[in-house]
């Protein structure tokens, strides 16, 4: 797996939210409140996933939902576009896209 | 007469005058967008609990996007506002549309699309390594989250956006490390009697301009990108450019904005079998229209960045066109002296348009001149190489084919980032004409579609 780095995005303000916790592949992360789930990874790792067809890590690339750079998994294989989905407080997803989620294939 | 149903795709600046002329007709419109909330992409809005002011947000366009989200919030009892649904398909009369897994169909008698712009892409080599963001991309980060991309930002490519988005990082207490413009300084030069058609505009720009040499940042014009270093789990560390003098100049950062001005998102358009022209300015190919948006097929206008990138000014106008131009087609006297008044706005806003396409060309060269190893296809990592193989040994001398046998335009993105760039790379590698390659063809969905378990497609 490699370590998933140090934070990518870097907050240039806005910092009175809500703190909220998220889990990602396992590991707890915090957010604030407001934050698309892209912006809630990226301020804690430096990437959101790894490229199906290459050796590097992804970050996503438009953030407007164009490129779908930036898919990650709800533990139960549903597929999200973190770029514009919000984040939501006790979410689990997984960078990798689970086993058996047929429906949810590219 | 029954009500005739009028449906809009798109809640951004076009799209929201189509609404406020339809329903000053009495007509109550259904409009579809994708997004979570109204204003489009320059009048996006942050999150509800954000509390930079329009004026931060915004800057010099404050007091537009505050009367657009004010007519929008009049409108809303007033038509059949549906947010959060992506409109994937138009055929027959019908708009597919998909919301949270769920399918919908809306049937209608006209259709504006006003679906805007995404950024133009030309690869570079290296630009699949993470921390390289489009630049509406890096703007959306900053606009909408409160967040730049990286810790030393360099911002790559050419346009307005370039200039404007390195400008805001850098107000926003960002470290951009340089601002590399592909364009020459010259061209820019030549293109101001035309960017003259809006002098205030053209202040506004002039601005930018200043607000950057004010900044300290390294500012580089006639720049050819050479590569974007980076590491596969790092992601970017640098980038290389040939500056104006030949000499070839790295920048160390962790971040890069990369995009060559905007492009129309046509698939829809494409789809509802919309004839399509080659602009020889720009190298690209966009649906037909008339002064009022009128596409070839009847029942079908189109309006704003998504059809001509003339910027928000001209999307209102073109938008508020659309709709009357759809009213007087499905028989509705429409008055004549505002809708002159518009038409007129539109020409001064299409020439402007002309000057900003000529000052920050489409450099088509660099396509052309990207290395085999360079990779094309961010979405599948298919390279530069394995396209111009395919156009020279196997006689793919049209997209089409060569995406057939390459997959480049078959990834996740559909060919938004890469198709402008893999019709060059045809072009120079069979010596054809750009206009004689053709277009990647619209497929639907426009998206890929994530339906929730159990739901059938429609
Ligand atoms: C990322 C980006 C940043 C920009 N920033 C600036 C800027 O700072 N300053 C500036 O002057 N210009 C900017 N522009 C140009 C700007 O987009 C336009 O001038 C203006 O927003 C165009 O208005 P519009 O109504 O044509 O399209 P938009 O404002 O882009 O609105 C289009 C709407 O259509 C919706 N949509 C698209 N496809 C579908 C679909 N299939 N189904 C449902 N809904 C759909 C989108 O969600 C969006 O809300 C930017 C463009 C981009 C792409
Ligand atoms: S980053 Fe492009 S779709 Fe999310």
């Amino acid at each position: 797996m490699g370590s998933p780095g140090q934070a990518r995005f870097l907050r240039l303000g806005e910092t009175g939210r809500a703190r909220i916790a998220l889990v990602v592949d396992g590991e707890t992360i915090e957010a604030l409140e407001g934050d698309s789930l892209l912006v809630a990874i990226l301020t804690a790792r430096g990437r959101l996933r790894r490229s199906e067809f290459g050796p590097e890590a992804r970050s996503g690339f438009c953030l407007m939902a164009a490129c779908q750079d930036c898919w990650v998994w709800t533990a139960d294989g549903h597929r999200l576009r973190a770029c514009d989905t919000p984040a939501r407080a006790g979410l689990s997803l997984v960078t990798e896209q689970p086993e058996l989620s047929w429906p949810n294939r590219a | 007469m029954a009500e005739p149903r009028i449906i809009i795709v798109g809640a951004g600046p076009a799209g929201v005058r189509a609404a406020e002329a339809l329903v000053a007709a009495g007509v109550r419109p259904v409009l579809l967008d994708e997004g979570q909330r109204d204003g489009g992409q320059i009048y996006r809005r942050q999150p509800e609990g954000f509390s930079r002011t329009p004026e931060q947000l915004y800057g010099t366009e404050a007091g537009r996007a505050i009367a657009l989200h004010r007519s929008f919030e009049r409108l809303k009892p007033q038509i059949d506002y549906r947010p959060r649904h992506l409109a994937w398909n138009v055929a027959d009369g019908v708009v597919h549309t998909i919301s949270e897994g769920k399918p919908g169909q809306f049937a209608y008698d006209a259709l504006i699309i006003a679906a805007g712009a995404t950024d133009r892409l030309l690869p570079v080599k290296g630009w699949q390594h993470a921390g390289v963001y489009s630049l509406g991309g890096a703007q959306i980060a900053l606009k909408a989250q409160a967040c730049a991309i990286g810790r030393k930002v360099v911002f790559l490519g050419t346009g307005p956006l370039l200039q404007l988005v390195a400008l805001q990082y850098h107000k926003a207490g960002a470290e951009v490390v340089a601002l590399l413009d592909t364009s020459p300084f010259p061209r820019q030069v030549m293109a101001l009697p035309k960017l003259a058609a809006r002098p205030g505009m053209l202040l506004k720009g002039l601005r930018i301009v200043g607000g950057l040499m004010a900044s300290g940042m390294a500012i580089h014009r006639g720049v050819t990108p050479v590569e974007i270093h980076g590491e596969a789990e790092a992601g970017v560390t640098g980038v290389s450019v040939r500056l104006a003098s030949g000499e070839i100049r790295r920048f160390d950062c962790d971040a890069v904005g990369l995009g060559y001005h905007l492009r129309p998102e046509a698939q829809l358009a494409d789809l509802a079998r919309c004839a399509f022209t080659f602009d020889a300015r720009t190298r690209q190919f966009w649906p037909e229209i008339d002064a009022d948006g009128r596409s070839s097929v009847p029942g079908i206008y189109l309006a704003g960045d998504g059809v001509r990138t003339q910027g928000a000014d001209g999307a209102e106008i073109s938008g508020a066109l659309a709709a009357c131009a759809a009213l007087e087609d499905l028989g509705r006297s429409v008055p004549d002296a505002p809708r002159a008044a518009l038409r007129a706005k539109a020409r001064v806003m299409e020439r402007f348009r002309e000057g900003i396409a000529e000052a920050y060309p489409w450099p088509a060269g660099l396509a052309a001149d990207l290395p085999d190893e360079a990779i094309l296809c961010r979405c599948e990592g298919i390279t530069v190489g394995e396209l111009r193989e395919a156009a020279k040994e196997k006689g793919a001398d049209e997209v089409n084919r060569a995406k057939a046998l390459t997959r480049v335009g078959m990834g996740r993105c559909q060919g938004r980032y890469c198709g402008h760039a893999g019709a060059e790379i045809v072009a120079a590698a069979t010596g054809m004409p750009l206009e004689a390659v053709g277009r990647l063809r619209g497929q639907a969905p426009v998206k890929p579609l994530a339906i929730a378990a159990g739901e059938v497609q429609p």
